[in-house]
């Protein structure tokens, strides 16, 4: 058979399309289903498709959870549609469980009257007893709410492949692209992308590309010959009204590390990128680990600290070092950030920030390291914070976290979490060379040299390196002489020297665009803050709020320290401020201490983002007050 | 980079800075100091290549008294300092500095993993088996009862041996020498340089305020040839006043003995010769123990395999054949894209 390597052709059977604006499916299984795999496929697909779309992946933290059970349910929500999508979705229209505890898990996120795909063959009396269920949810009523198509997904799979000589467990692997060719049916996708996507993966093991092949076709098939259930058909989505150019799907770990190459390249450094492996960082390491050919040098250190102090001394030697954690790793790194600030010293600072505290869920997403990032350092030690809203958007927030700390001489700490380092969006891919950045100049002349002789504009020190003639000098973390740089333990210099420090910080305010509102007027009853990945609910939100007729603005900071020289003034012209956030209230304090406005908080720490749903009821009751 | 200004022979002093040393007087610290100066002289070493990178303690304040550049760090993470810097920059000659409490307590972790890695730098850990600039605890080489304000009773702990611990962490070069020993110590760090990949250099050091004396079992002039061996590659392994004491194996044990040349029918020949590049011979040297055996001086192992540079800069020569190289346009547009018309 010729049709196993590429799309079976067929001839389409006129089938009446159901047309939707939107839709949100959600692939839920075991950890080793891979669920991940399926949905990032579908996610290309539908891109390519021309829909519009926003993913959130949420596994467990064990990578190989015991099969079968809920904690080992692994899931990948898509939203997409023919209008603009800014979240994941709030509720699920469409749930495909691999097996029973994927059902229990993931039932509650699904839409009454939404549809289940589930794989009949596995609900068997010991699975369905391990996820807890008492009866069989497929023989009793439990599921009147909604609509089940029920298959023997395991079964149809085995057939599907049984001509490539699989092992039974390798067959049943092939389960996830039988239901992923399903699913493409229902939405009308196109299987070429998977295709290709498989026989690249499997270009060593034929037999594995080809069964994978078989089983996506056979899923395909049934949803062109099957009988549906009365009622139930496939459905079209309209492409949405997307800006041309070229596009791409792009996660968060990919846009920052790409962020932090043309970052320096455009500032003629190299990039040194010292990290330990940590959940959910670690995409930031593997993905700039294939980048050596872009002068990319990439070191997993001993341990946080290691990785730390290698950025530093990357930095110290001529090179931007970039060190790269999530919160436990950065509390690990305090004392070395430390050390950057006193020393002056450019550095990057990565936090996928994820739940805690401690070992918290380390899957799970939340932005509780913002106070950790402004304030966690002993003594007064001010650096800038910068947080990054979306995949995409991790790209220019790593550009200027490279401008920032170069021009400063500064540590950098750059907020981003697991769900913005995983989740995919589609792209339109910047042209490098419309970028506009400085090259960073070395101190090369002797004359008048001095460490710590600052820019009178920026107050930043000059970079000098080893290697320069005739600028040998010595730093550390002892307190310096503001004018010799020489150790300084002088009472009335280090009054000075503090000072100096923060007001380094707070000129880069002066460098900044003011700050703009994301949607809405620029004075009225409601402003909604926010920062970090809470961007897409929060400005569906708005965007929902003032279709109704409601007064609200969205306003989004990237820039978290300094806060943007006229954000006082903006949210001065506001009645109410209401500030969501997945932690308890840690911009809410920044912003009330800062400006003494009573700004409220809406918290939300369930390692869930935030639906578009519970900011809208909680701007309404702010409203309402 | 490393822009090469004129070859002038530079001197001693020339790698003095004008800061004033504020080491106790009578430490052990200012004759390395002198040592190292002479040292970078007589190698010819050019001051904007050489970098000292220090962590926390009395001897890391070593950097401010050297006219090269130099970072004084935190404490214990040195090693993890210098080797960022060489990942940046490779052309670089790094010294870190360290003693026994910075290298072997808080910053063991880092002292292990740079050696393993075999970064090209010199790795110097003043010994003085005390913590000094904290007032005098006792530290993790302080032999076993050591009295001090943190174990008044006598410290419980069993001593780290610093050139095992090295060894066994893997490191190529492993080389002990003292304070006071201005020719043998010079000669010491020459060889350190020299070597591709981590030099440890274990110096011991007299702390005249807290530890005053505590090598004085092998070190006192009186004492010193007979509790001594001096160890170079290819000669035998003979010490004492008369030069007639040497180390073999014992008969029928892997264990080494001293004997006396004419005593017993020993002869020269009988001696061990020692071998830098044997791993187990090293082993045994550096666990000679006062009183029974001489303390071993000098290089005691060396035998260089590729640096951890060496093995970047082949991967950077890899990548660089294999990728698209400087195309920043092109790095984004990886993978699967597809374009929406106008």
């Amino acid at each position: 058979m010729s049709t196993v390597t590429s799309v079976a052709q067929r001839p389409t059977p006129t089938v009446r399309r159901q047309e939707l604006g939107s839709a949100v499916v959600r692939f839920a299984g075991d950890s080793g289903d891979g669920m991940q795999f399926t949905g990032s496929q579908f996610t290309q697909a539908t891109a390519l498709a021309h829909n519009d779309l926003a993913t959130f992946p949420d596994f467990p933290a064990e990578i190989r959870a015991p099969a079968g059970t809920t904690f080992g349910v692994s899931s990948f929500q898509i939203n997409f549609g023919a209008d603009v999508i800014k979240t994941s979705g709030d509720a699920v229209d469409m749930l495909v469980a691999m097996n029973p505890a994927a059902l229990k898990v993931e039932l509650p996120a699904l839409r009454n009257g939404g549809l289940i795909v589930v794989d009949k063959g596995s609900f068997n009396e010991r699975s369905l007893r391990k996820a807890g269920f008492k009866s069989n949810p497929l023989g009793d009523s439990s599921l009147d709410a909604y609509r089940v198509l029920e298959f023997d997904i395991s079964a149809m799979t085995l057939e599907a492949v049984k001509d490539f000589g699989l092992s039974q467990k390798e067959a049943l692997r092939c389960k996830n692209m039988w239901t992923l060719g399903f699913v493409y049916w229902m939405y009308g996708r196109n299987r070429q992308t998977t295709v290709d996507w498989l026989n690249q993966k499997f270009a060593r093991h034929p037999q594995l590309a080809k069964a994978n092949i078989a089983a996506l076709n056979a899923g395909h098939a049934l949803g062109e010959t099957a009988e549906i259930p009365h009622g139930l058909h496939g459905f079209t989505i309209g492409e949405a009204k997307i800006a041309p150019g070229e596009y791409r799907t792009v996660t968060g770990a990919e846009a920052l590390s790409w962020g932090l190459v043309v970052g320096t390249k455009l500032a003629g450094l190299q990039l040194t990128f010292c990290s330990y492996p940590i959940t959910p960082a670690s995409a930031l390491l593997h993905t700039l680990s294939n980048l050596m050919e872009y002068d990319v040098v990439t070191f997993q250190a001993e341990d946080e600290i290691a990785a730390a102090c290698s950025a530093i001394g990357a930095s110290y030697a001529g090179s931007l070092g970039v060190t790269s954690s999530s919160g436990p790793g950065i509390a690990l790194k305090a004392e070395a950030i430390g050390l950057a600030i006193s020393a002056e010293l450019p550095l990057i600072v990565v936090n996928s920030q994820r739940a805690g505290p401690s070992t918290g869920m380390p899957t799970k997403t939340e932005q509780s390291d913002l106070h950790q990032a402004v304030f966690g350092r002993n003594a007064d030690s001010p650096l800038a914070v910068l947080a990054a809203r979306s995949p995409s958007d991790c790209f220019e927030v790593a550009i200027e976290a490279v401008r920032i700390a170069t021009k400063y001489m500064t540590p950098v700490i750059l907020l981003t979490d697991g769900y913005i380092g995983n989740a995919a969006e589609p792209w339109l891919i910047p042209d490098v060379d419309s970028i506009r950045f400085p090259r960073v100049q070395f101190r090369t002349d002797p004359a008048g040299f001095q460490p710590f002789l600052r820019d009178p504009k920026t107050l930043a020190r000059p970079w000098a390196v080893p290697g320069t003639p005739g600028l040998e000098h010595r730093i550390g973390g002892l307190e310096k002489d503001y004018d010799t740089g020489h150790i300084s333990y002088d009472p009335i210099n280090h009054q000075r020297m503090t000072e100096a420090r923060a007001e380094k910080i707070r000129r880069i305010a002066d460098d900044l665009p003011p700050q703009t509102v994301e949607d809405g007027a620029e004075k009225g009853r409601l402003a909604i803050v926010g920062w970090g990945s809470t961007y897409g609910p929060i400005n569906r939100a708005v965007s929902e709020l003032r279709k109704k007729g409601q007064d609200a603005s969205h306003i989004h900071l990237r820039h978290l320290w300094p806060l943007p020289k006229n954000l006082g003034e903006l949210l001065a012209g506001f009645d109410k401020v209401l500030v969501p956030e997945l932690n308890t209230g840690q911009l809410t304090t920044l912003i009330r201490s800062r400006y003494l406005i009573d700004a409220q908080g809406l918290h939300k720490v369930s390692g869930q983002p935030f639906k578009i749903n519970e900011i809208e009821a909680a701007a309404r009751e702010c409203l309402e007050k | 980079m490393n822009v090469v200004s004129p070859i002038t022979k530079l001197t001693p002093k020339d790698f003095a800075t004008d800061q004033e040393v504020r080491w106790c007087p009578g430490c052990g610290d200012y004759a390395i100091l002198k040592a190292m100066q002479r040292t970078l002289a007589d190698i010819g070493a050019r001051r904007e290549n050489t970098v000292f990178v220090s962590g926390i303690g009395c001897a890391a304040r070593f950097p401010y008294y050297m006219a090269t550049y130099g970072f004084h760090t935190i404490h214990g993470r040195a090693p993890a300092f210098a080797t960022g810097i060489k990942l940046a920059n490779p052309g670089l000659d790094v010294w870190v500095v360290s003693g026994d409490g910075d290298a072997l307590s808080i910053g063991g972790n880092h002292l292990m993993h740079v050696l393993r890695r075999n970064v090209n730098l010199q790795l110097l850990m003043f010994n003085n088996e005390i913590y000094g600039l904290t007032k005098g605890q006792y530290s993790p080489t302080s032999r076993a009862g050591t009295r001090s304000p943190s174990t008044p009773w006598g410290s419980i702990e069993n001593p780290v041996c610093a050139v095992a611990l090295a060894l066994g962490a893997g490191a190529r070069f492993v080389a002990r020498s003292v304070d006071s020993l201005q020719k043998h110590l010079p000669e010491v760090l020459k060889r350190a340089h020299a070597h591709n990949g981590t030099s440890f250099v274990e110096i011991f050091q007299n702390c005249i305020v807290f530890n005053n004396d505590v090598f004085a079992d092998f070190t006192a002039r009186e004492i010193a040839d007979d509790a001594e061996v001096f160890v170079e590659h290819g000669k035998p392994l003979i010490f004492g006043k008369n030069k007639n004491r040497g180390l073999r194996i014992k008969p029928g044990k892997l264990a080494l003995e001293t004997v006396t040349i004419g005593e017993n029918g020993v002869t020269e020949t009988d001696i061990l010769v020692h071998d830098e590049t044997n791993r187990a011979l090293a082993g045994m040297l550096a666990g000679m123990e006062r009183p029974t055996m001489p303390i071993a001086l000098g290089v005691l192992y060396c035998d260089p395999t590729p640096s951890y540079e060496d093995g970047v800069k082949d991967h950077f020569e890899e990548a660089k054949k294999h990728g698209t190289g400087k195309d920043l346009n092109k790095l984004l547009r990886r993978g699967h894209t597809w374009t929406v018309a106008g």
